[in-house]
């Protein structure tokens, strides 16, 4: 027989591959929208309103929003790929291809997380293009940018997982993104700089995770942040094992898949 | 060696209905077993519960003298299961699905795909293999289902009603193909609502009612233990006066039929000698029902009357 580790190699290429195809298969309901919403608010709040806004933390206001557009894109793409997917999976039975084959538990979460950060990332991409037509900012620290961009999709793509293993109906699979992931992105200072806010509401933004990520990407990029980079990965990092954990536990009993 | 081994295998959904309670069931290694059954007796929950699908609430399995709790990646690898719902990706094509599932056994990109095509030829699928499943009728997703259990080459073979809504032609064309699988050495675990196909493919059988096993063994063995047969007999004139049998049961008499009850072991010889005294020709002769199907009935019947007793 072949090794554990062989089979959950090749069980985990299997995964990212199906994964890959299934986004792109179905590339104007997964790829053209948020380009589209992209390239609206780059238009309305960069272009147009940005002209009178002037500068933000010392930068060009559609320089300062582009950053958390794109990661905006980021964060809701890798999350709503993996719930999709994930709940598609269990909703029409052929997890079961997956839950009778020697695939460990960790390889079945990575898979998933993996389809959800590439469709992120590919959706990033293509975003980050699109604002290239409205601003000329050169990336500061590639390496950064990078580094942050992969964590922050692979925490909402787990994230994904995990609302995913609850959800019952099609409802469900809507209302984290709806009433949690929208509202936590807006008031992650995509749009303004945390220090405009009153002290109180400084302070309460402190415990919204998006903001962490908003700022270590704009850090990456524009080589400004409201507070301390270090800080940024390490919201991050905490977050990841910690939902990391929770997905595991919830797949190894099996709650929401197996009777 | 067994194959499968289950002690006290026992599951209770979250509804709290008891679906099997405790189960002892043992498949001979190279073995074609039945599992057999009424309407919610509980063949799929077990078959789920082997099959890594449902967590058990009670009992122990060993596949393969391993068990599955402390062995399970071996023991998965053992395994091929043909489900009873259709649980593929209805978007996907026949031959992406066995790729996959050749994937996820850690079956190689390259080789999977020989292997795909070998599977999809061999159960009249090729065809087909680059359209979406969806668009496969009922029968032609059976065998596709088939074909995905078997990609990985396993060595226990487990189908949950494989030739339900299959037509004839290709119900045989898969006894055919499972009766050579099993004697290249697959061991076989069947459930079906077809009796006949039950009794014409296993050697040994369960019957199982309630969540608990009424009757087990070799299929010859029940089928010798069967009291009573059933015949019906198609005469060549209409016979209007009652008929007089001493020894056997008339159970009905239609003017140009009668169906008439024989202990095992009666010789028939006597019956036709009376009914040649009363001038009645018997044209022709069967068996009301395939024998092993009247085993089953009347036990499930006499279960179910000791159960409201
Ligand atoms: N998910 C579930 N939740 C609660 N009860 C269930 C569930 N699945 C099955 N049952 C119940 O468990 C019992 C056994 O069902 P099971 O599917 O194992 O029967 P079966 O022998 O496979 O029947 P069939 O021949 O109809 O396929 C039934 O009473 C069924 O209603
Ligand atoms: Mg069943």
């Amino acid at each position: 027989m072949k090794s554990l580790l062989a089979i959950n190699t090749v069980a985990f290429k299997t995964m990212v591959v199906r994964e890959v195809r299934r986004f792109t298969r179905i590339w104007v309901q997964t790829i053209v929208p948020p380009a589209i919403s992209a390239l609206l608010y780059l238009t309305i709040f960069g272009t147009l309103i940005g002209s009178r806004i002037g500068e933000m933390d010392g930068h060009r206001y559609i320089d300062f929003i582009v950053p958390g557009i794109i990661m905006m894109a980021v964060i809701t793409n890798s999350y709503s790929n993996a719930v999709s997917s994930f709940f598609g999976a269990k909703f029409q039975h052929y997890l079961e291809e997956l839950l009778v084959a020697p695939v460990h538990i960790v390889v079945i979460l990575a898979g998933f997380v993996a389809g959800g950060v590439a469709r992120g990332l590919a959706v990033g991409a293509l975003v980050a293009a699109v604002s290239l037509f409205f601003t000329d900012i050169t990336v500061q620290n590639p390496l950064l940018t990078i580094l942050v961009v992969v964590l922050t999709s692979t925490l909402f793509a787990i994230g994904g997982v995990i609302n995913a293993v609850f959800a019952k109906s099609f409802d469900d699979v809507s209302v984290i993104p709806n009433f949690v992931l929208t509202p936590l992105t807006y008031l992650g200072g995509i749009f303004y700089s945390v220090k405009m806010l009153p002290d109180f509401w400084e302070s309460v933004s402190m415990f919204n995770p998006v903001l962490y990520m908003i700022n270590g990407f704009r850090y990456g990029i524009l080589g400004s942040s409201d507070f301390d980079i270090r800080w940024s990965l390490f919201v991050i990092l905490v977050f990841i094992v910690v939902l990391g954990s929770v997905a595991l536990f919830l797949l190894n009993r099996g709650i929401g898949i197996k009777q | 060696m067994n194959a499968l081994q289950t002690k006290a295998l026992a599951k209770t959904y979250g509804s709290g209905l008891v679906a099997l309670k405790g189960i002892n069931l043992e498949v001979q290694q190279g073995d074609f077993f039945a599992l057999l059954g009424p309407n919610g007796a509980g063949k799929s929950t077990a078959i789920g519960i082997i099959c890594s699908l449902l967590n058990k609430t009670a009992g122990s399995i060993e596949i393969f003298g391993h068990d599955l709790d402390s062995n399970r990646e071996f023991c998965k690898s053992q395994i091929g299961l043909v489900p009873q719902e259709i649980n593929f990706n209805v978007f996907e094509t026949p031959r992406n699905i066995l790729i996959t599932q050749a994937g996820y056994y850690g079956i190689a990109r390259r080789e999977a795909s020989t292997r795909a095509d070998e599977y999809l030829a061999s159960l009249d699928l090729y065809e087909k293999r680059n359209q979406t499943a969806r668009t496969l009728s009922g029968g032609m997703k059976r065998r596709l289902m088939v074909a995905r259990a078997l990609v990985h080459r396993p060595k226990l073979l487990i189908l949950d009603e494989p030739t339900a809504g299959v037509d004839i032609e290709i119900r045989r064309s898969m006894w055919k193909f499972l009766s050579d699988l099993n004697a290249a050495g697959t061991t076989i675990i069947l459930t079906t609502h077809y009796l006949e196909e039950a009794e014409s493919l296993c050697r040994n059988v369960a019957i199982i009612d309630g969540g608990e096993i009424v009757e087990s063994g070799a299929v010859e063995e029940l089928l010798s233990r069967a009291m009573v047969q059933s015949f019906v007999l198609d005469l060549a004139e209409p016979v209007s006066v009652e008929i007089d049998l001493v020894g056997y049961r008339l159970i009905s008499q239609k003017p140009r039929q009668l169906e008439i009850e024989v202990n095992t072991g009666t010789s028939m010889n006597d019956l036709f000698a009376q009914l040649a005294a009363q001038d009645i020709n018997v044209l022709s002769m069967r068996n009301k029902a395939n024998r092993l199907e009247e085993f089953f009935l009347r036990l499930v019947d006499e279960n179910k009357k000791s159960n409201t007793a």
